[in-house]
């Protein structure tokens, strides 16, 4: 991903704050070519809104499409095929190889793992200085001092002109994430796309990140695409869910009406297997559960999911079925709901 | 009446010998298992958790070592035994089954190898014999015995772990332990296979020593659980108290931190603060500077573990039941 001396695309610098929402994917899709020809659409027809202040998560199995559909929205990846509109701007059309600076000062990415996303020899400083440059956020010496000493402040790491002087072996995991966090504030972006980002930290640690995103995303009306696997993150800081299976979107809608009434099967199979403390585990295999999901190549006819399926019908295997509204604001990709 | 004791532990320490002095990591840490017992160890990442089964097993390596305490299983001193004794006795008698079932098992060979190689290393068994009780044991595990042909990287990872259980088995251990058996699997796959490893022990009567950062997942699989920060255990209960009544103010704080799907959302706060450095130790409660009730006592005294109730020991100077009202 290198822009240098590539002019900033004036489309995307000039999206405004508008009608549009923040980020519009339409039917995107991506695959990967195997060997003689083959390929393996890890995902497809995936359309989604994020507006701004909303928080979108994004949930599902290993090999769901999940981190694939975050690295597209980050532009990491290049989609096979769609449309990814930020402010209502086609960023494929005006920018379609690279995304420009523009796109990325709007469109920031917290990484699951803080050991991996820091550079072991620099400092804390020297990780926010750079964007802070980059991106023509501070200029004068003394405004760079202030602006890191500023941002650190926000993710709570005081004293800051202490944690600007470490380096990251000197930090714990949710110390690291914060700066991962604060690295991503400095050239106030529009959109974060958070992929696992408390998944590596300690169970007492995940609340107050997940809140420290909150407040951000209060303060600053900043929208979040938040992956995770973790229904019950998801049910705290999300406003909705997308549930994610074999590369596709099965189920959406309000986080609290998915996770309360669950319509597709996978859905119900996804809820019902998260550990409770309160539930019995009950008796060993399930409908459905002893299937391990599918990916793309085997995929035939019909609904990936049907195998897995407690309710399926001759139809699902012969048939894909399609994201049809269900209520208000509410979507399933299921057969049993014509 | 609770079952007689298979494994006990009394003031087990482990400590890093670096040439910057000790680093303690398992600090007089005392606890016991009865014969066909759940028993689980919950506590946060680099707590000691992984450490205390490593040390069972008499597998630490330098610089680490066990400096304190006493090992006991089935009536045998497990720190006195030799290389010899401790080859015949590890997988006999207790096995391990690990988080990363990749990394457990050899790239380059066949999972049924895998399996037989174990049974015929203690057995002394014919080749044939030992994949026959491989096979048996794909049933049991609930795999496909045609994968015994297969290699590891033709294995789901959910297959693979199962693969794993099923070598930990092969031997009909009397413990076995598991140290995060699931948490590198999705939750479905997850469910079965606890689901599967309950009813194994039903049906074989081995007890468990299960170790997880996951405090629902543990209370749903332990009848009895030990809560371990620090180094120490600060809170041991039967599951159901430590879910109905949990005295220690680590425990509470960690309880409240889990998200629960089905719970409406509210305002939540984690536990501040971070957990010591082991290379630092500190005075009196470990926990004394992230607890909410903490007294200058706390500061200075150490708090052993207390009786509270039923089979339930708490290390903290708080009178029992402190804390429920303002919970």
């Amino acid at each position: 991903m290198t822009a240098a001396g590539r002019p900033a695309s004036a489309a995307v610098a000039a999206a405004a704050e508008g009608e549009a929402p923040l980020l519009s994917v339409r039917r995107l899709g991506k695959s990967f070519r195997l060997d003689r020809g083959r390929e393996l659409a890890v995902l497809r027809d995936v359309s989604f809104d994020v507006g701004a202040g909303e928080v979108v998560a994004l949930v599902g199995e290993s090999g769901s499409g999940k981190s694939t559909t975050a690295l597209l929205i980050a532009r990491l990846l290049v989609p096979t095929t769609g449309e990814i509109r930020l402010r209502g701007v086609d960023v494929l059309a005006s920018e379609p190889r690279h995304a420009s600076l523009a796109y990325r000062r709007q469109v920031q990415m917290i990484f699951q793992d803080p050991f991996a996303s820091l550079n072991p020899i620099h400092t804390i400083r020297y990780h926010l200085e750079r964007p802070l440059l980059r991106h023509g956020e501070a200029r004068a010496e003394a405004d760079l001092a202030e602006k890191v000493n500023r941002l650190l402040e926000t993710v709570g790491l005081t004293p800051a002109a202490d944690f600007a002087r470490r380096h990251p072996h000197q930090l714990s995991g949710g110390q690291r994430q914060r700066v991962a966090i604060a690295r991503a504030l400095s050239v106030n972006p529009a959109l974060i796309v958070a992929d696992e980002p408390t998944s590596m930290l300690d169970v007492s640690l995940r609340i107050d990140l997940l809140n420290l995103m909150r407040d951000i995303k209060s303060d600053r009306r900043i929208g979040y695409l938040f992956i995770t696997h973790d229904l019950g993150s998801a049910r705290y800081f999300a406003d909705r869910l997308l549930v994610m299976y074999a590369g596709e979107i099965v189920e959406a809608g309000r986080s609290d009406d998915v996770l309360d009434a669950p319509a597709h099967p996978y859905t119900r199979l996804l809820i019902s297997s998260v550990p409770s403390a309160t539930a019995a585990l009950g008796a060993p295999e399930e409908p459905g559960g002893g299937v391990v999901a599918r990916t793309a190549p085997v995929i035939g006819r019909g609904c990936p999911f049907a195998d897995r399926c407690p309710s399926v019908m001759d139809r699902c295997r012969e048939q894909a079925p399609a994201l049809r509204p269900l209520s208000p604001g509410r979507t399933v990709r299921c057969h049993l709901y014509p | 009446m609770p079952p007689a004791d298979l494994l006990v532990i009394e003031d087990l320490r482990v400590e890093y010998l670096t040439e910057g002095g000790a680093v303690r990591v398992v600090d007089d840490v005392s606890f016991r298992i009865g014969a066909g017992e759940a028993y689980g160890l919950a506590g946060e990442s680099g707590r000691g958790k992984s450490t205390i089964a490593l040390a069972i097993l008499r597998l630490l390596r330098p610089p680490a070592a066990i400096t304190n305490g006493r090992v006991s299983f089935d009536g045998t001193d497990l720190l006195s035994l030799s290389a010899s004794e401790l080859r015949d006795f590890r997988w006999k008698q207790i096995s391990l089954v690990t988080q990363s079932a990749m990394s457990a098992l050899n790239p380059v060979l066949r999972v049924g190898d895998q399996i037989t190689d174990a049974i015929c290393a203690h057995e002394g068994v014919s080749r044939r014999v030992a994949l026959e009780r491989a096979a048996g044991l794909c049933d049991v595990v609930g795999i496909d015995r045609e994968r015994l042909r297969s290699y590891p990287h033709e294995l789901s990872g959910g297959m693979r772990q199962r693969a794993v259980i099923a070598i930990a088995l092969c031997l009909h251990p009397k413990l076995i332990i598991m140290d995060e058996p699931t948490t590198a699997l999705d939750v479905v796959v997850q469910k079965q296979i606890l689901r599967r490893i309950l009813a194994l022990k039903e049906k074989m009567g081995f007890s468990i020593l299960f170790i997880t950062h996951d405090l629902a997942l543990m209370l749903q699989i332990c009848a009895r659980v030990g809560i371990l920060y620090a180094g120490r255990l600060l809170e041991t209960a039967p599951a159901a108290t430590i879910l109905s009544a949990p005295q220690h103010p680590y425990t509470r704080g960690l309880m409240s931190c889990f998200l629960e799907v089905h719970q409406p959302r509210a305002d939540r706060r984690g536990i501040p603060g971070a957990p010591p450095d082991p290379r630092y130790p500190l005075a009196g409660c470990p926990f004394h500077p992230r607890c909410a009730f903490a007294m200058d006592a706390c500061r200075e005294t150490r708090p052993p573990l207390a009786p509270r109730g039923a089979r339930h020991e708490s290390a903290c100077l708080l009178p029992a039941g402190h804390g429920e009202a303002a919970k």
